[in-house]
């Protein structure tokens, strides 16, 4: 199939702008960030979920990716900001490991993974975008994911030098097909940011922070969390294996949702391809990722469990606040996707 | 030389037949289906939409009836 590259995507370098503040905590790190002093805040006190940890979450791992406009690179190694990050990864940590039933059983957990509960009762995003979902609501819901899809793969890539051997390798294979398997053109970033554009949405990096709530944010500070803490390794292999197992049907579903909205090839592509890759990394992330790190690393295993609840969890709060809102007939986004478009 | 390498294909016993590296499938009426993945899955319950490739209809279903059922 030949496409027309986008390299508007492909080379497009440019950081994100700062966010617009959400509260004390944000407001400490985005003032530092353009230069002024680092105030001292109480973290502690804040809602570990809320959208003003998050979004400090948020503006401090972005240092890890692609920075901000403006922003001296070496801001990522600044031990003030660091020491911030501590302690907001802290409360978020804290909230995380008493919300989510410990367990360390990963053979139970991955085979509740797999059962897929089908039929009217089922309420999921995914289920309502199927039958009935509209056409805005689509759109808001690739605003949501977008903050983690146009680096999709990235968070799990911090994985990969703290595991050894098989376990390693098993996961490098994974990352390699999501990133296009050594052809850029078919990097699943590409692919999402040309269904962004298909569907009228901006593709440029991190363009809907301001757009999505506390709870999105959440969802991927999780995986950055995971994996740029040695010590969680195992929770982002559960995070990692969460998502590779259960998006083969929810991509199905996806799938035949835009079909009846009628969007066009860029759209269905991205979550057709996600039906049939994910149904090998299921397979590669069982045999090859999960096996050999017990093997190796049996005592990971009641992290791998924390790392696959914690994402069900964060996901599950998602849900609720896009269904919520949708069965309030309100947008789930903070700000209108058309007024101002980035 | 040596020997060549053989195929290895991993037969799951829940779903799918796994073959590395990139295979071209027939089918019996002669279509030809290619993929190039690093690893491809290919049906082997033929309960895939996608039959031969393999989309994870295998998976037991749990029936969940609606708040009226």
């Amino acid at each position: 199939m030949t496409r027309t590259l986008e390299p508007s995507f492909l080379h497009r370098t440019a950081a994100p702008d700062l966010p617009t503040l959400r509260g004390p905590l944000s407001e400490a790190v985005v003032e530092a960030l353009r230069g002024g002093p680092l105030r001292s805040v109480d973290a502690a006190g804040a809602d570990p979920y809320g959208e003003d940890l998050q979004l400090a979450l948020h503006c401090c791992y972005e240092l890890h990716y692609r920075g901000f406009a403006g922003v001296d690179a070496e801001r990522e190694w600044d031990p003030e900001l660091l020491g911030l990050r501590r302690e907001l990864e802290r409360v978020f940590l804290a909230a995380l490991r008493a919300d989510v039933e410990p367990g360390d059983d990963v053979t139970a957990e991955v085979d509740a993974l797999l059962v897929e509960p089908i039929g009217p009762g089922v309420r999921g995003v995914s289920h309502h975008l199927q039958r009935e979902g509209t056409l805005d609501q689509l759109r808001e819901y690739v605003a949501h994911r977008s903050i983690y899809h146009l680096k999709e793969a990235d968070p799990q890539a911090w994985a990969i030098p703290r595991l050894s051997g098989a376990a390693k390798a098993g996961l490098v294979t994974v990352e390699h097909d999501e990133y296009g398997s050594g052809r850029p053109e078919r990097m699943h970033a590409l692919l999402f940011a040309e269904m962004m554009a298909e569907l009228g949405l901006s593709d440029a990096y991190c363009a809907y922070v301001d757009h999505v709530p506390g709870e999105t944010l959440a969802e991927v500070n999780l995986m950055s969390l995971c994996g740029l803490h040695r010590s969680l390794r195992g929770a982002s292999v559960g995070q990692f294996a969460m998502v590779e197992l259960t998006s083969s049907p929810g991509s199905e579903r996806l799938v035949r949702g835009m079909r009846r909205l009628g969007c066009g090839p860029a759209s269905i592509r991205f979550y057709d391809e996600h039906v049939e890759a994910d149904a090998v990394h299921e397979q590669v992330v069982r045999r090859g990722v999960l096996a050999p790190l017990l093997e190796a690393e049996p005592e990971l295993a009641a992290d791998v469990v924390f790392g696959i609840r914690a994402s069900l969890f964060l996901g599950e709060r998602m849900g609720e606040r896009l269904l919520g809102c949708w069965d309030r007939g309100e947008s789930s986004l903070r700000l209108p996707l058309d007024a101002d478009r980035p | 030389m040596g020997e060549p390498e053989p195929t290895r294909v991993l037969l799951t016993d829940e779903g799918p037949a796994l073959i590395a590296g990139p295979v071209e499938l027939e089918l019996p009426d002669g279509t030809r289906v290619r993929s190039d993945r690093a690893v491809t899955a290919v049906c082997h319950c033929r309960r895939s939409k996608r039959y031969p490739i393999c989309d994870a209809s295998h998976r037991r279903k749990v029936r969940q009836e609606g708040p009226d059922a």
